[in-house]
This record gives C-alpha cells, sequence and structure tokens, in this order.
C-alpha cells in the first residue's frame, strides 16, 4: 500500500479561530515594522449595537400619528441650564469634532455648507477654527482640548458653544496625533509647530486635572465669554453613570458622551478596539444619572457613536438622549470609502469601506487630507449639498419612526417603545428581550 | 485711578466692566481690592488697560489676556495667565501650578517661585521666573521662551519642542529630547532683552540653554524607551 496515495482523505486544514488570517497578518506586519498599527475611525468589531433593538410601533394600547399630515416636530435647544444663549437646532443631529488638519479646508467649509442647510450644528477640533468652518456654518462649536492648538479668546468669543473635550470614544483615556505627512505650513503654522513633525495631542488638559478644577476652568470659560454660550463636556464612553454626574458637578449645559464605534483621525488599532464601551451600554447609564440628579433634559445628552440611520438616532432619544452626533456617516456622505475610487484604493493596499489610513494623507475621496492634487478633487458645494440630504433623509426616517410610535416629537420616544433583540442589547438598554418582559438585571415585573 | 472691590461688586460685575474697556478708553488704569483668592480675576482682557491686583487671588487669574498689564501685588493660584495672547501679567510673590499654561504671547513675570509643570504647553509666551521651578516645567513646550534665575526640578523641557529654556541655578533632571545646547551671541541678546523687561537683575552669561534634541519629532522605534 503506497502511504503517499494522494487520494487517501486526509484531515482538512481548520484556521484558527484564535489566530485568524487577520490576527496572523497583523503579527507578521508588527514583526517586520516594530510599530504598532494606526489608524483612523473607530471599533471595527461587533458589539451590541442599535440594530439590536426594535420599535415596537402603535397597536391598540397606543395610537399612531399620520405620516405627512400629523406634525412630528425635530427640534431641539442644547444649553438651557446655564448659558444666555442656548444652541437652537432644527434637528437632533449633529456634527461631531473633527479637526482641520484631520480634514482638509474644503471637507470643513461642506460640513458647514451641509448642517446649516439642515439647520443643525458643527463642531471645530483639535487644531483650532478655520474661517471656512467658521464662514459656513451658522452654528460652531468650538472644542477646548488639551493640546489648545490654535485656542484664542476671539475664536471663543465668536463661536455659538464650547465643548470641553475630555475624551473621545475611540480613545478615551488617549491623546491625539497627527502624522508629519498632514503637517502642512497652515497646519503648523495654527498649531505652532514645526511643518512636517509627527504631533502628538497631550492626552489631559495641562491646567487643570480633575472635575473640582473643571468647574473652576468652567467658571474663567464663562467669564471670558460673557456667560453667553452653552457649555459641552465631551466624555468617551469609560464611565458614563459617573462621568455624566461629574460633567454636571462641574457645571456643564450640555454632556457628549462618545461611544468606542466613534472614530478619530489617527490613533493605535490596540486602543480603539480595546479601551471604551459601545455607545449602546452607554446611554441608559448616563439618562441614570442625570434622572439621579434631577437634571434630566434640563442637562441636555449628545450621544455620539457608530450612528448611521434615522432609527439610529430615533432609538438614542428614546432611550433618553437629546440629540445624536456623528462623524464617521458625515464623512461618508461626503464621499469618504467611495467605491469610486476603488482602483486607487487597491493601490493603497485596501478597498472602498475598509480605507482607514486617513493620518497617511493619500486619501482619494481628498478628505482626509492636505495635499492639493486631492483635495481638489473634493468640491465643497456637493459635499454640503450630499451632507444636507443626508441630514434631511435620517430626520424624515426618525420622524416616521416616531409617528409610527404615536409621538408628536421625536424628543416623546421613550424606553416603552423598544424591544431587544438579544440578551446583551436589553441587559445594556435596559429593554425587555424581545417576546419577554424580563429585562436582564433587574426584576421581573 | 478706578477702584473695584472684588467682596463688594461680585466677579462678574469686574470681568465685564474691565472687558467693556474700549481701545481708546482714558480710564487706563485699575486697581481690585479685597481679591481674597478668588478664582478668573481679570480673564479675557482685551484693551490697553493697567490693573493692580492687591492681593492673592486663586486660579486662572489673567487668563487669555490680551493687551493688558496686570500686577498681582500677592500670589497667585493655578494656570495663572493661562493661553495669555499678549500684554504682560507680573506677579509679586509665588504661583502654584501651570503658571503661563500654553501662553501664545505676551510676557509672564513670577517674582517669587513657580511650581510645577510652569510653562508647560506654552506656544510662544516669555516666561520669566525670578526664583524656582517645580517638576515637569515646559512639559511639550511648543515655543516661546522661559527663564529661570533660580533652579529647576525634575523632568525639565520633558517632550520639547521648540521654546528655549535659559536656566542660571541647577536642573534635577532634563526630559525626554531636552538637552543642553550652545549659548550663542544671539541667546545671551535675547536673554538680556527678557531680563531687562522683567526687572530681574541677573548676567544672561551665566545661564545655561536648553533646547529639543529633536530626536522624537518623528517615531521611530529604537526611541521607544523614551516616549
Amino acid at each position: 500500500m503506497d502511504d503517499h496515495n494522494t487520494n487517501r482523505p486526509r484531515t482538512m486544514p481548520i484556521q484558527s479561530a484564535t489566530f485568524s488570517g487577520s490576527v496572523n497578518a497583523e503579527i507578521r506586519r508588527a514583526a517586520a515594522t516594530g510599530i504598532y498599527d494606526i489608524r483612523g475611525g473607530g471599533a471595527k468589531r461587533k458589539v451590541p449595537h442599535f440594530d439590536d433593538l426594535l420599535f415596537l410601533g402603535a397597536s391598540m394600547s397606543r395610537y399612531p400619528l399620520e405620516g405627512y399630515r400629523e406634525k412630528c416636530e425635530t427640534s431641539v435647544t442644547l444649553g438651557t441650564r446655564h448659558a444666555k444663549n442656548p444652541i437652537e437646532l432644527d434637528i437632533p443631529i449633529t456634527i461631531a469634532g473633527m479637526s482641520f488638519g484631520a480634514l482638509s479646508g474644503p471637507a470643513k467649509e461642506a460640513l458647514g455648507r451641509g448642517a446649516t442647510m439642515a439647520g443643525t450644528s458643527t463642531t471645530t477640533g483639535d487644531g483650532g477654527m478655520t474661517e471656512e468652518e467658521r464662514g459656513h456654518s451658522q452654528k460652531l462649536v468650538y472644542q477646548y482640548l488639551p493640546s489648545r492648538y490654535g485656542m484664542n479668546p476671539d475664536d471663543l468669543r465668536r463661536c455659538d458653544a464650547i465643548e470641553v473635550v475630555v475624551g473621545q470614544g475611540a480613545k478615551p483615556g488617549g491623546g491625539g496625533m497627527l502624522l508629519g505627512q498632514k503637517i502642512s505650513d497652515r497646519v503648523a503654522d495654527m498649531r505652532n509647530l514645526p511643518a512636517g513633525i509627527d504631533q502628538r495631542s497631550a492626552c489631559r488638559h495641562p491646567d487643570w486635572t480633575g472635575p473640582d478644577d473643571l468647574e473652576i476652568k468652567i467658571l474663567e470659560l464663562r467669564e471670558i465669554t460673557n456667560w453667553e454660550k452653552p457649555i459641552y463636556i465631551k466624555v468617551g464612553g469609560a464611565r458614563p453613570y459617573f462621568d455624566t454626574t461629574l460633567a454636571v458637578k462641574a457645571g456643564a449645559d450640555v454632556i457628549v458622551v462618545d461611544g468606542m464605534q466613534g472614530g478619530t483621525a489617527a490613533t493605535q488599532d490596540v486602543f480603539i478596539e480595546h479601551v471604551g464601551q459601545p455607545t449602546l451600554a452607554c446611554i441608559r447609564p448616563a439618562v441614570r444619572a442625570l434622572q439621579d440628579l434631577g437634571v434630566h433634559r434640563e442637562v441636555q445628552l449628545v450621544i455620539s457613536g457608530g450612528i448611521r440611520t434615522g432609527a439610529d438616532v430615533a432609538k438614542a432619544l428614546a432611550l433618553g438622549a437629546d440629540a445624536v452626533s456623528i462623524g464617521s456617516a458625515a464623512m461618508i456622505a461626503l464621499g469618504d470609502n467611495d467605491p469610486r475610487w476603488e482602483a486607487e484604493y487597491n493601490a493603497l493596499g485596501t478597498t472602498a469601506g475598509a480605507y482607514d489610513d486617513w493620518h497617511e494623507g493619500n486619501d482619494p475621496a481628498g478628505i482626509t487630507t492636505q495635499d492639493p492634487t486631492l483635495m481638489a478633487r473634493f468640491d465643497p458645494i456637493d459635499g454640503g449639498r450630499r451632507l444636507r440630504n443626508y441630514l434631511k433623509v435620517m430626520s424624515l426616517e426618525a420622524q416616521t419612526i416616531a409617528r409610527a410610535c404615536g409621538k408628536n416629537h421625536v424628543l416623546n420616544l421613550e424606553p416603552e417603545d423598544l424591544c431587544a433583540l438579544t440578551i446583551e442589547a436589553a441587559a445594556m438598554a435596559g429593554v425587555p428581550l424581545a417576546g419577554t418582559d424580563w429585562i436582564p438585571g433587574r426584576k421581573r415585573l | 485711578m478706578q477702584t473695584f472691590d472684588l467682596e463688594e461688586q461680585g466677579l462678574r460685575a469686574l470681568n465685564q466692566t474691565l472687558h467693556g474697556q474700549a481701545n481708546d478708553t482714558n480710564q487706563t488704569s485699575w486697581e481690585i481690592i479685597n481679591p481674597r483668592g478668588s478664582h478668573a480675576i481679570a480673564v479675557g482682557l482685551d484693551a490697553p488697560i493697567e490693573v493692580k491686583i492687591k492681593g492673592s487671588t486663586g486660579y486662572y487669574c489673567g487668563g487669555m489676556n490680551k493687551q493688558a498689564d496686570i500686577l498681582v501685588e500677592g500670589s497667585v493660584g493655578p494656570g495663572v495667565a493661562e493661553n495669555m495672547m499678549s500684554g504682560t501679567v507680573v506677579i509679586e510673590g509665588d504661583a502654584s501650578q501651570y503658571a503661563g499654561a500654553t501662553g501664545r504671547g505676551g510676557l509672564l513675570v513670577i517674582k517669587g517661585n513657580a511650581s510645577s509643570r510652569c510653562g508647560i504647553s506654552m506656544k510662544g509666551i516669555n516666561i520669566v521666573v525670578h526664583g524656582n521651578i517645580g517638576h515637569m516645567s515646559a512639559f511639550m513646550a511648543q515655543s516661546g521662551n522661559l527663564v529661570v534665575l533660580g533652579d529647576a526640578g525634575d523632568a525639565l523641557g520633558d517632550s520639547l519642542y521648540e521654546a528655549q529654556l535659559f536656566v542660571r541655578g541647577t536642573v534635577k533632571s532634563l526630559g525626554a529630547d531636552c538637552v543642553k545646547k550652545e549659548m550663542r551671541a544671539e541667546h545671551i541678546t535675547l536673554l538680556q532683552n527678557l531680563l531687562n523687561k522683567a526687572s530681574a537683575n541677573a548676567n544672561p552669561e551665566e545661564f545655561t540653554r536648553y533646547g529639543s534634541a529633536r530626536k522624537l519629532y518623528h517615531f521611530d522605534i529604537d526611541n521607544a524607551g523614551a516616549y
């Protein structure tokens, strides 16, 4: 008998679930380069999310509102607690902070154009305020970041709200980075740095360390701006109950909680995928903190991290948020990761939808780059229109759901309108598992 | 000279009054009495006025100052003159942590000592400390000049960018990427000018200059131990 008979049945090759193809590729990449993987975006791993929730809709016990006929409001006011001039938005969807530097000037302009047409706000980022975004954003939130790049009292006074950034969902506890390829002369000048260096942003603020100090810092910011501007505090999805409690104590008008699906311009992949909680897990603890302090709706809650559709918006609001914020989705609306650039994504070793090396500045779509040739591909007027359309669609979708649940304002959606498809989502969202009255972690009724 | 009693009239009224001073105001001299360690005194000023504070202050005195000349006849809490844009802030006593943090212009003079993280993340401000400074001073300092007539604590200039540090006394230790540098004629001239503006009686030749080795400007795995 021939031991080498090729017809003999063999054990089927089985790939390890632990050492998968992508894991092994990363080990080989690390061994070859000696540096951790840096990328943009948010967590790509599958985590419990809004897709794991469903609305119940109206039935015998509740009657729906007529679509296209009966009014369903979407307006929201942020900053009513202390500010003289709260921000009034037509829709409960805002544009999250993204820096000039990470994004091109025309991309920032497009965000301003689209948001303004849709009646909502945009947010600066780590790098200061540009004329493009101030000029095209009717309502602009100015981020107050640990790096303080570009920070100055004139811009502080000409913004519409101030967002003190304590952390972000992609990297709670981490600072930012912008690699040398994107530190053009203009970016360098705004940040007081030499052009072309790898820029690191500090992970914590230089002149306060905790909520007691922050309370005094907020006093200073209010004094400088004549108590006019709403002051937001943005935290990553770390300890949402305690973070929200302390933010209220520090004097926030608005609290922004950003879950781990929230994007960043660039940081370590290990940070994005392994630090912080999913957005879905952050909402109820944050709402509970506000309720325990008796300030739910007085201090507004903005949720961000993986918001994509009007259904996501409606679910976040139903769980108790006052508004949501989008970053990655807004970039996709502008044209980021569009399959029309597939050949160029392939040349960069990736594919449309997976491109996340934004820090390298080679974005074929001309959005996350400072390269003049690539930037010229992006039309800010068309980009603004696309963003406006997308925001309108999301709003219409949220209204559709709200009407189906019998609500005449999207903010009237409530946890009782929801059920969960998985035990995990039921536990995180604090709503019953579909077909049961069971909310894991709570006593049955 | 206008006198403002902070205890009686309150912080909001004080800052509102000072913010109301136009560039061509003829009420250029202000005296603030009874500061009693209050926070956010004279923040966000933007007019060529002189403000004298008769006593010690809390956090962020003179924060984000533009144009104004502020004198504190006492000591100051954390973050004095943080993010200052222009003008001068002079402290006759000591300063707590983060003095001149992220300052982008102007001159901060501390006639006593400054605590830790003096000049942290400075972006163009000039700081002259007549006494000593604490640990982690000039951390991630980007540009501007920090002059210390006394000694410096641990980890001076850690992760420094292009700011220049001049220390007359001892330095307990240097932070990552901060190195001793040659004092050339232009540095002596610069230093003499700063010392004159700060009314500091010292010989610039007695100072040592420190700056960035620029080895951490681009990530290199062989430098990972320094991060």
